[in-house]
């Protein structure tokens, strides 16, 4: 009896081991965690686009709920992402950019043609705010709640199909 | 990059616009116009053929029908010749350039050179699975022409299990794979070109050698199902899977091998293992086929590890499975992800559970007793042979866990980790070295019993003359000490050592050198060839690993740059145009103390269909040392980044792999596997007591 | 575009990225260490960090942005005389677990090591069994039909040979 049993036992290791495959198949091998979910967004000091002169820093995402998105002039889904960023800057959350390794006139320019959903921009030339919210693929965009803490990370552009799942994360953390 | 600009706008035939005159030649047309269909037919009626195949002859065997039985071989001929009519078509279409084929026209281009639009035939997924049941079929064609000894209930399951195994593959092409599929009407003007990653003449022999080894476990697995459904796993069972499982490995370690020199050559940074998943993919049956070879050894010499044999050849043809699966299904992220669907996932999973799963149950019921009565001592080859089993399925086992363990973590919602290199070198390095201690043991040692104290003698000096010999290596190279090449160094000679010892003693006991060399036997060269192999793979291993020199430069015309001991200079840069693409060159000369040893021509590429970029290295090889000059990208200046490397011993790898496979081939030679008749008797006085049952 | 994406970061160019004119500017050069030791600790910690952007490479071999990166501020670093673990933290702490191809030892990973060890330490005792059982099997009487089977046999050659 125990030796069927033992026999038995590769049957039973590869049924397990099918299942796994079973769900690895619905599964997006591309998708990544971030490691700032449940941080705080990390401290920074950087000049808007709009104004070399003014300095904005992390307080800027304290006392209300921020979407930050991550964005630039060569990225071209950047461009279609833009009407879905103004649909949710009507929805009565602070929309912040920033502007990753670009020039401050392209920059600008984008704005102008492609619409200004951000109430302010980060101006990151040198991507060094990028790199510490490990920023890997632009555009990309981060939900920080009221206390400056990172609640959800979006990567890739947000479909119009998506602006609900997005706004489903931002009543949640509100 | 300079060539960029001018490159777009020469792009002769957009892709997607529609041809707008008809075919010329009469005669062409009327040809690209029924081929795909005859090929897409031929395949309809492999696949009839194999589902009879499938069924019939293990019916007939089942309930004792001799003509049901004979069904088998007829059937298997039938699917190859009418799977080779469907893959001649296929080729045929890409030869013509037949666009309106939808395969046809993601994989090839007009401007594509001929040669390659042979090999693009595999270049993607549908066509690669072709290949595969091409193969498989192949393989059921040989089973019938070279086993014709064997019991005719023995050949009807075991061709019938073939047939199943086919089947499954035929219907996966059929319903979700199909390469005869027609882009009509909208058909391009020319086809997206085959990737460049593949346009290389590695790539023309790597997968069909993989898949002759992967697909080639599937005979091994078949007799051994044949062999638990008839309750007869004997010595003279051993005698007719040997050989198979020799040719199977070795084509596999060819298949590995090229796959790591393509890898190597055609991506451009010098690496040969990355341990990416699809590497793995083909390491898994790899390892657990080595393990079935020497298991098979014990079962045939010694009648022990039967029920052991027979679940390591259907755990090692279920590991190629998965690994057909794993690439083919893209759930693991894989440099090679340029052939898969997800889509398509489920379907081969099905295969697999199939599969693997009925093996396994029915494994777990018909697996014959153990046979307790031989008895072996801790020192003898049976448990050495015990010991090499257990390292390999260990090493299988830790390659599977970490390839998966992703994956499993990720179906389980704890997130997202990477298994790689340094993980799986981590745990090799000490496996690989415990397996070559025992390894220089085995081959000296007698069955069942092995005196320490005469064992002790015979290889003291053979222990420390690899390790005198392990010590000095490392201050002869450069004069430092290096524990890392002394510990692999020592591995490899002694494994190599103590094989020349025996050798040896094994001659010095014979009447002159010449008659004791020639009363081995070709499975006894074949072990030694085969494990010096392994050696030969470890020693460039080691050296490669610590050896190996880079340096990233920028270099204009005229500067130089010296790495280990060469002196690098960049003395021109052009253009040239080639068949299907575009490409920057540079002209390198390599000088070691003011002598010109060589001239290198690296190029960075642009393939003008699909305006894909691609580095060509320029390689100056040596049994020494490998020169490695790789291109990036033109600099503001003019100038050009570019990745030069020594690689010593680099070679040795490939070597090791040609030598093992060699050793695979040679052991097949053996007089034993040829003496069917005798063979043959054997089992009939050798047949065991239990029935078949109905 | 997802595909473009993957055949731009999967093909393989070593080295840099025009993407961006700001840093055109030779990082190459920069790379070239003084130290063996350091030049050593380099080509390890970047061959054991996974470009987060690309499918399975390594940051020494990926031609994507953030790998470029990413090598410089490893380069970065280690000039700073920080520990390989310190930039090992550094990049997972901005880039997830993921980024190690060698991961770290927690909950979730521990299975990793605890296997082979397990699987190595439960193959010593199986050879142990299995060896001290069969060990002193090495002659085992004949059973009884075997003798009367052997002794037919042996009564039958007699009979022939006479």
């Amino acid at each position: 009896m125990m030796r069927r049993l033992l026999l038995l036992l590769p049957f039973v290791v590869f049924l397990g081991l099918a299942f796994f495959l079973y769900r690895g198949l619905s599964l997006d091998p591309s998708a990544r965690e971030s490691a700032l979910i449940g941080q705080a967004f990390p401290a920074f000091t950087l000049p808007t686009l709009e104004d070399p002169d003014t300095e904005v820093d992390e307080s800027l995402l304290r006392g209300q709920i921020s979407l930050v998105n991550v964005w630039a002039s060569w990225c071209p889904t950047c461009k279609e992402e833009m009407p879905q960023l103004l649909a949710l800057s009507e929805r009565g959350i602070q929309m912040v950019g920033i502007n990753y390794k670009d020039a401050r006139d392209l920059g600008r320019q984008f704005l102008e043609e492609f619409g200004k959903p951000f109430e302010v921009n980060i101006f990151d030339p040198a991507g060094d705010l990028g790199f510490e919210i490990g920023v890997y693929g632009v555009p990309e965009t981060f939900l920080v709640d009221a206390d400056g803490i990172v609640r959800y990370k979006h990567v890739g552009y947000i479909t119009p199909a998506q602006v609900d799942e997005v706004m489903m994360e931002v009543e949640k953390w509100r | 990059m300079r060539l960029a600009d001018e490159a777009i706008p020469e792009n002769p035939l957009p892709i997607g616009s529609v041809i707008a005159e008809p075919l010329t030649e009469h005669g062409l047309e009327m040809l690209t116009l029924t081929v795909p269909e005859v090929g897409l037919f031929a395949l309809l009626i492999a696949l009839c053929l194999s589902l009879l195949q499938a069924t019939v002859p293990l019916l007939g065997a089942a309930t004792r029908r001799p003509l049901w039985m004979a069904f088998a071989e007829p059937m298997a001929w039938g699917q190859f010749a009418f799977l080779l009519v469907s893959y001649a078509s296929l080729t045929a279409s890409f030869l013509l350039d037949d666009f309106s084929v939808d395969y046809v026209a993601r994989n090839s281009n007009s401007m594509l050179p001929w040669y390659y639009k042979f090999t693009a035939v595999w270049g993607s997924h549908e066509g690669s699975v072709l290949l595969w049941s091409l193969i498989l079929s192949g393989w059921g064609f040989a089973v019938s022409l070279f086993s014709r000894q064997l019991p005719r209930d023995m050949l009807a399951r075991v061709l019938g299990v073939l047939g199943v195994v086919s089947a499954g593959f035929l219907l996966f092409i059929v319903v979700t794979s199909s390469p005869f599929d027609r882009l009509l009407p909208g058909m391009p003007a020319d086809g997206a070109d085959l990737n460049p990653l593949l346009q290389d003449v590695g790539l023309i022999i790597h997968p069909p050698m993989l898949y002759m080894g992967y697909v080639g476990f599937s005979v091994v697995f078949a007799f051994a199902i044949a062999a638990l459904i008839e309750g007869r796993l004997d010595a003279a069972w051993t005698r007719w899977v040997r050989p198979w499982t020799n040719i199977a490995w070795a084509f596999l370690t060819l298949g590995i091998a090229l796959g790591s020199w393509w890898a190597y050559y055609e991506l451009g940074w010098g690496g040969w293992w990355f341990w990416d998943p699809v590497e793995n993919a083909s390491l898994l049956p790899w390892l657990s086929g080595t393990a079935l070879i020497h298991s098979l050894a014990v079962t045939e010499k010694r009648g022990t590890f039967k029920s052991w044999t027979a679940l390591l050849a259907i755990f090692t043809f279920s590991l190629s499975l998965l690994g057909t699966f794993l690439v083919r299904s893209g759930v693991l992220t894989s440099v090679h992800a340029f052939a898969n669907d997800p889509s398509r996932g489920l379907f081969i999973l099905a295969l697999l559970g199939i599969t693997v799963g009925v093996s396994l149950l029915i494994f777990a019921l018909r697996a014959p007793r153990m046979s307790a009565n031989a008895g072996f001592s801790w020192l003898s080859r049976d448990a050495l042979l015990l010991i090499n089993n257990i390292l390999l399925v260990i090493m299988t086992i830790t390659v599977l866990m970490g390839t998966l363990y992703p994956l499993i973590l990720d179906a389980l919602g704890l997130g997202k980790v990477s298994i790689g290199a340094p993980y799986f070198n981590s745990l090799f390095v000490p496996l690989t070295v415990m397996l070559c201690a025992f390894m220089g043991l085995g081959p000296v040692s007698r069955w069942k019993q092995m005196p320490g104290r005469e064992l002790f003698r015979r290889l003291l000096g053979a222990g420390l003359a690899a390790l005198a010999i392990a010590i000095s290596i490392p201050f002869l190279y450069n004069g430092q000490w290096n524990v890392a090449v002394a510990l692999g160094m020592v591995a490899a000679l002694w494994v190599v050592l103590a094989l020349v010892r025996d050798l040896f003693d094994k001659v010095r006991n014979a009447s002159s050198a010449l008659s004791g060399l020639r009363k081995l036997t070709p499975s006894y060269w074949g072990m030694v060839v085969g494990h010096v192999g392994l050696a030969v793979t470890i020693v460039g291993v080691v050296m490669v690993s610590n050896y190996a020199m880079e340096r990233n430069v920028r270099l204009d015309i005229g500067e130089q740059v010296n790495l280990g001991g060469y002196d690098f200079t960049l003395t021109e840069l052009g253009e040239r145009r080639g068949p299907n693409f575009l490409a920057d060159t540079a002209t390198i000369e390599v000088a070691r103390e003011g002598r010109i040893v060589t001239t290198l021509y690296p190029e960075k590429r642009l393939y003008i269909a699909r305006g894909q970029p691609m580095t060509d290295v320029a390689l100056d090889p040596g049994l020494l040392r490998d020169l490695y000059v790789a291109m990036g990208e033109e600099l503001d200046d003019g100038s050009w980044a570019m990745r030069l490397q020594v690689k010593p011993f680099v070679r040795w790898l490939w070597l090791g792999a040609l030598l093992m496979a060699s050793g695979g081939v040679l052991a097949v030679a053996d007089r034993r596997y040829r003496r069917r008749r005798a063979a043959a008797a054997d089992r009939e006085s050798m047949r065991p007591a239990r029935e078949v049952r109905a | 575009m997802a595909l473009t994406l993957k055949i731009r970061c999967c093909v393989v160019i070593v080295l840099l990225m025009a993407s961006f004119q700001s840093m055109a500017d030779t990082a190459i050069d920069a790379r070239h260490f003084e130290d063996p030791v350091m030049a050593e600790r380099y080509r390890d910690l970047t061959a054991s960090l996974r470009c987060p952007k690309c499918d399975a490479q390594a940051i020494d071999s990926s031609d994507s942005p953030v790998a470029a990166d990413m090598r410089e501020r490893v380069a970065l670093m280690l000039h700073e005389g920080r520990a390989d673990k310190e930039i090992l933290d550094f990049m997972a702490n901005r880039f997830g677990e993921f980024v190690l191809y060698n991961p770290r030892l927690d909950g979730r990973t521990w299975l990793l090591w605890a296997l082979p060890a397990a699987l190595v330490a439960g193959g010593a005792l199986v050879v142990i069994a299995f060896v001290r059982a069969r060990r002193h099997r090495r002659v085992r009487p004949l059973s009884e039909e075997e003798r009367t089977r052997l002794s037919s046999l042996i009564h039958r050659h007699r009979e022939r040979s006479e």
